[in-house]
């Protein structure tokens, strides 16, 4: 699979670590009312999509950056690539 | 018909005119006692064990293809017990031993070959690691011996030993250890089942779960509506697609793992070894391949194939340990779908659903688990408690914290 990075280009994606749904960028408040719940759910339990699939990559062996990458878990197609801190900020993060 | 030497000889005296298909091919009935999800290795067992051990007879496997064309095909038929945590290895023991009497019992050569497997150390500290194990594995019954570095040369004189990044020295042994041949294992189950009056439906899609009331009253499918008592989910890398179908949401992802074997090959691997270092694993099959295997490729995948990097790197582990690989033809390469969960065990429990339950979370080690994870899913479907060596396979634990994570690695479904 070739990543094509949003600063870079496209890279190998030997070059990247796997961490799991984009989702994750999604961190429950942990002074939330059912935060306990709203912790499991974000620790365990998946989606796990057969079809496109937001994921997050590392650039481990390169510019050390988060991605979200928008493939497809059937094809293996990947459809979008966006740097994670931007996707971030879209949904209200400060970083 | 029961299989036997007589046979065989009587059979090839008459042309081999009097051999019946190994199982029926009956349409699905308005209505089982017990239906079972998936027709792989952990389905057929349970239809196995439910209609031998559990007098039920009323039975039906579903399954969406054909039987044996998942993982139960798919994989390098390694089977062990060498496990450390008390969660695990009471349950994986339990799976040697049935495998130890798996042909008599199902009256079908499976070839369970206990030719040993051997786990090579190459630091002081995976021996440490090693010797705790190997003790927890004593402890629960199960062998395990640890071997110096001049006793594993001694038998497997070929191992590069003295690589200056990766030497060898020693190994953990469990000699009961083996393989067994992956598709004959779908075979015997499903013919003792299919014998035992189980309805194995191939070429049937489980398409939903009809739910009243917080009660599943049985499985629509490709073939129409299927009523049930209760239903098992044995569908592997696919749990998350079907469980998702009644709404759940699942501690597990589905990757990719691949498997390799080589051209036939004169006798030179005579067990199974592991190495320590990386990750890659292999033993020779009785047609003479080299079948080997390494990590999963890390990202969630229901493609039944791989990329080109783990190809590599499995490779890599190949030629470190073993040189002479080097020169062999890699024959044929695959992919299956692998149930990763959040802690690398399994799941074998009831749902919030009452009379849908669930068998998943096998990530790459669920072909040795066949006969105990059959056992313990029927034994859990006829008597609605799970069996004594699978009670901590609970769907729960990961909300109450009782993770049997045999790594220590966490929620990271591509580490385990
Ligand atoms: C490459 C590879 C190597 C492996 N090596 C080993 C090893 O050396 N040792 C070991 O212990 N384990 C190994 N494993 C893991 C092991 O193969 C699996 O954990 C185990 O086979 C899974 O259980 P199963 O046999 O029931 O799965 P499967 O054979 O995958 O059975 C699941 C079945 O469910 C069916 N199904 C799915 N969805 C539906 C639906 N909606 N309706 C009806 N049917 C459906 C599928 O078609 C499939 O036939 C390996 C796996 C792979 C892929």
């Amino acid at each position: 699979m070739i990543i094509d990075h949003p600063l870079l280009g496209p890279r190998d994606s030997s070059e990247f670590t796997y961490l799991g749904d984009a989702r994750l960028i999604d961190r429950p408040d942990p002074d939330g009312q059912d935060a306990a719940a709203a912790f499991y759910d974000y620790a365990y339990l998946r989606d796990n999509p057969a079809g496109w699939h937001r994921e997050l990559w590392f650039h481990e062996a390169g510019d050390r950056s988060w991605l979200v990458v928008t493939r497809n878990t059937l094809t293996h197609e990947i459809s979008k690539v966006e740097l994670a801190s931007d996707v971030a900020r879209v949904q209200g993060r400060s970083k | 018909m029961r299989y036997s030497g007589f046979r065989v000889i009587k059979e090839a005296l008459t042309g081999h005119k009097g051999w019946k298909p190994a199982w029926r091919e009956p349409e699905p009935a308005s209505y089982y006692d017990i239906v079972i999800v998936g027709g792989g290795g952990h389905g057929l067992a349970t239809a196995h064990y439910l209609a031998k051990e559990f007098g039920q007879a009323r039975v039906a496997v579903i399954e969406k293809g054909w039987i044996g064309g998942g993982n139960v095909g798919r994989n390098t038929t390694i089977i062990r017990s060498n496990y450390l945590l008390d969660g695990n290895e009471p349950f994986y023991e339990f799976s040697l031993k049935l495998w130890e009497g798996l042909e008599q019992d199902l009256n079908y050569n499976a070839m369970v070959s206990q030719r040993g497997i051997l786990n090579l150390i190459h630091s002081d500290g995976q021996r440490d690691a090693f010797i705790r194990r190997g003790n927890g594995m004593i402890l629960n019954g199960a062998d395990a011996e640890l071997m110096t570095t001049e006793a594993i040369k001694k038998k497997y004189p070929f191992l590069n030993t003295d690589d200056a990044r990766f030497p060898i020295k020693g190994g953990l042994a469990q000699h009961r250890g083996g393989t067994v041949r992956h598709d004959a294992v779908a075979w015997g189950y499903a013919r003792s089942a299919d014998s035992r009056g189980v309805d194995i439906i191939q070429n049937c899609e489980v398409t939903g779960f009809r739910i009243e009331n917080g009660v599943c009253k049985g499985v629509e499918t490709s073939r129409g509506f299927i009523g049930a008592g209760k239903v098992g989910c044995a569908v592997a890398g696919s749990s998350g697609r079907l469980l998702g179908l009644a709404n759940m949401r699942l501690p597990i992802e589905s990757h990719v793992l691949q498997a390799f074997v080589s051209e036939g090959l004169k006798p030179v691997l005579p067990g199974v070894i592991t190495f320590g270092a990386g990750h890659f694993y292999c033993s020779q099959s009785d047609k003479g391949g080299l079948v080997f295997g390494g990590d999963i490729d890390g990202y969630n995948s229901y493609a039944q194939r791989g990329n080109l990097p783990v190809v590599e790197d499995v490779c890599e582990g190949a030629m470190a340990i073993f040189p002479m690989l080097g020169r062999a033809r890699l024959l044929r390469m695959w992919g299956g779908v692998m149930d990763m969960s959040m802690d690398g065990s399994p799941i074998i429990d009831r749902t919030h659903i009452d009379g849908l339950y669930f068998n998943g979370g096998w990530c790459y080690g669920g072909f040795k688990a066949t006969p105990a994870s059959g056992f313990a899913f029927a034994h859990l479907l006829a008597r609605d408690e799970p069996h004594p060596t699978a009670t901590a396979y609970r769907l729960d634990r990961f909300e109450k914290g009782y993770m049997i994570d045999e790594k220590g690695v966490g929620n990271q479904p591509n580490l385990h």
